[in-house]
């Protein structure tokens, strides 16, 4: 086989399928920047005037529909505090877990891995019911609400998350610890000042899974906070503007432009970590 | 305080926040729905009524129900053919971007970034691609001009429709499989591709004889990340298809392309028969934990075999 000959092929065919790959999203930066009319008339062509995209943008921005700004702010305040629930939380819970070893250590251990297979839909509906049971019974709202959202996020994200410390903690040596308590460190302090600063790197790749999952979930936004409600998510603001009767596919490009445009950018600046990460979650 | 009492405390302490939620939200909705299901659960207004005990009467009412077994069947021809398209364009392109490109990094991070968007997101896109661009190619080159008859367009054919599920399915998830079997491969030591060669192999006989049974711990896991993802697909058969066309089933007309997740959401909140959604969703739940116990195990023994 010629050596030179091969790659430069294969680099060729790479290229294009690159290409290929990343079409759909050209489809969407060239319609943002069309009218309504152009749009309809011309969609694969290059736009007439890419100001168009800006006063588009004001136009979704402005929109009393979609609500951009706010169902920003509700994603970012979502996903945020979920994360920060969800790795604290889940750390310390697998740290007592590897650390005790008793029979119902193991058993909750167990219980947390086993229900990493329950499919969101088994449980869905009576978490509905249920969510407005504990409303009736104690006055606590946990419907539309970015507490029951919150609470959610760290009920369906913790089995994995606990499952990834787990592993991670076993290999921590028990000397570390026995180090720190002669130092005069209660168990309190062994964790937060000894064990914590170990987990770095098992937080980026909890945090990346946990966190993609969370800024682009759809169904579970939908059933907790409901269409069209004061607390919505990006993808919720999507759904409801572009699942309309009245295809305005102008501004649904733009929209779609700008729910893409901050996770592209976030993903760009910390790419490293969250491919680390994300293979790092699955091969576990 | 000894050290025994203060482990204890440190235990509960650290384990209860994480308990309350996973209690809240995964288990007692597990066993409310478990309980649920062998009831006349009606609707979501209902639900402190007093319940009635029907037995397996929501079971078999679906195994009746045309629209669930249309949505069963259709999602496991989707799952397979979802599962062989995903897994061969992962693989190609993890052995292409492991290969001396010059750009290999570039295209890895372009083949993953579609992964990265929500597939309600990435569901709209496809669908103005399919009913507005591909439509409009027909204007563009006269020879596609059957391309703009409103009766030729993608997502208005059932089985073009799941076609394009599987496309968009695929586009969405290969970049990710890649990485995982880009991980693997970069594991397999240069050494045994080196003797190969030396001995003569082919590109071909390489790959067949020396990744496929050195990565084969990988397959595993893509073989059931992709199995899961395909059966469980929700968000773009929403915004891709929602369910259209429809199409004829035991002498009944329905949704063409609802796939199970959809179909247990439509029959809890469209036609409002909560007990019924919810005995499938338990359906729906062992058949998911069967297949992926069957598929797992199967491998594994495809791996000890090397």
């Amino acid at each position: 086989m010629n050596k030179s000959k091969h790659p430069i092929v294969l680099e060729i065919f790479t290229a294009l399928l690159f290409l290929a790959f990343l079409f759909p999203f050209l489809i969407v930066l060239m319609n943002s920047a069309k009218d309504a009319f152009q749009i309809t008339v011309d969609p694969l062509g290059m736009p007439e005037d890419w100001t168009q995209i800006g006063r588009n943008m004001v136009s979704i921005w402005t929109n009393g529909n979609i609500r951009y700004p706010g169902s920003f702010r509700s994603s970012i305040i979502i996903t945020v505090v979920s994360l920060l629930a969800i790795t604290m939380l889940s750390s310390q819970a697998a740290w007592v877990l590897v650390r005790t070893k008793t029979r119902l250590s193991n058993t909750i251990f167990f219980i947390f891995v086993a229900a990493m297979v329950i499919p969101f839909q088994i449980v869905m509906f009576p978490l509905l019911s249920w969510f407005r049971t504990v409303y009736t019974l104690t006055g606590l709202k946990l419907l539309r609400t970015y507490f029951g959202m919150v609470l959610a996020y760290v009920g369906f994200g913790c089995s994995l998350s606990v499952f990834l410390y787990h592993g991670f903690i076993k290999s921590i040596p028990y000397e570390l610890e026995e180090a720190a308590k002669i130092d005069g460190c209660n168990r309190f302090q062994t964790f937060y000042i000894v064990i914590a600063p170990i987990l770095r790197p098992i937080h980026a790749t909890v945090m990346v899974l946990n966190g993609i999952w969370i800024w682009n979930d759809y169904l579970l936004p939908l059933l907790v906070l409901g269409k069209g409600n004061r607390i919505q998510t990006i993808p919720l603001a999507v759904a409801n503007f572009a699942g309309a009767y009245v295809k305005q596919w102008d501004l649904i490009m733009t929209a779609i432009l700008m729910a893409m445009v901050p996770i592209i950018i976030f993903f760009l600046a910390a790419q490293k970590h969250i491919i680390k990460g994300m293979v790092a979650g699955s091969i576990k | 305080m000894t050290d025994k009492q203060e482990n204890r405390i440190v235990f509960w302490v650290f384990l209860s926040p994480i308990l309350f939620a996973f209690l809240m939200v995964v288990v007692i909705p597990f066993f409310i729905g478990a309980f649920y299901s062998f009831t006349n659960w009606s609707s979501a207004a209902r639900a402190n009524e007093v319940l009635e005990f029907v037995g397996f009467k929501n079971f078999t009412d679906s195994f009746k129900d045309p629209s669930f077994n249309y949505s069963f069947i259709l999602t496991v021809v989707y799952t397979v053919l979802n599962m062989v398209a995903i897994n061969i364009t992962a693989f190609l392109l993890a052995v292409f971007v492991t290969s001396k490109l010059k750009f290999r990094n570039i295209y890895r991070v372009g083949f993953f970034i579609p992964n990265l968007i929500g597939g309600l997101i990435l569901g709209y896109i496809w669908q103005f691609i399919f009913n507005n661009a591909i439509p409009s190619l027909g204007d563009l080159i006269p020879a596609f001009s059957f391309l703009t008859d409103p009766k030729n367009l993608i997502l208005a054919n059932r089985n073009s429709a799941v076609l394009a599920l599987i496309v968009v399915g695929t586009w969405q998830y290969a970049g990710y499989i890649m990485m995982i079997y880009v991980a693997a491969l970069e594991s397999v030591p240069a050494e045994l591709h080196e003797a190969a060669r030396i001995d003569g192999a082919s590109t071909a006989e390489r790959i067949r004889h020396i990744t496929v049974p050195m990565i084969a711990q990988a397959f595993t896991i893509t073989m059931f990340l992709t199995l899961v993802q395909s059966f469980k697909q929700f968000d773009v058969n929403v915004s891709l298809t929602a369910g259209g066309p429809s199409t004829m089933f035991m002498g009944k007309p329905l949704f063409g392309t609802e796939l199970l997740a959809l179909n247990i959401y439509n029959t809890a909140f469209v036609k409002l028969q909560m007990a019924m959604a919810q005995a499938q969703a338990v359906i729906f739940f062992l058949v998911l934990i069967v297949i992926s116990l069957v598929q797992v195990s199967i491998n594994k023994k495809k791996e000890v075999e090397m």
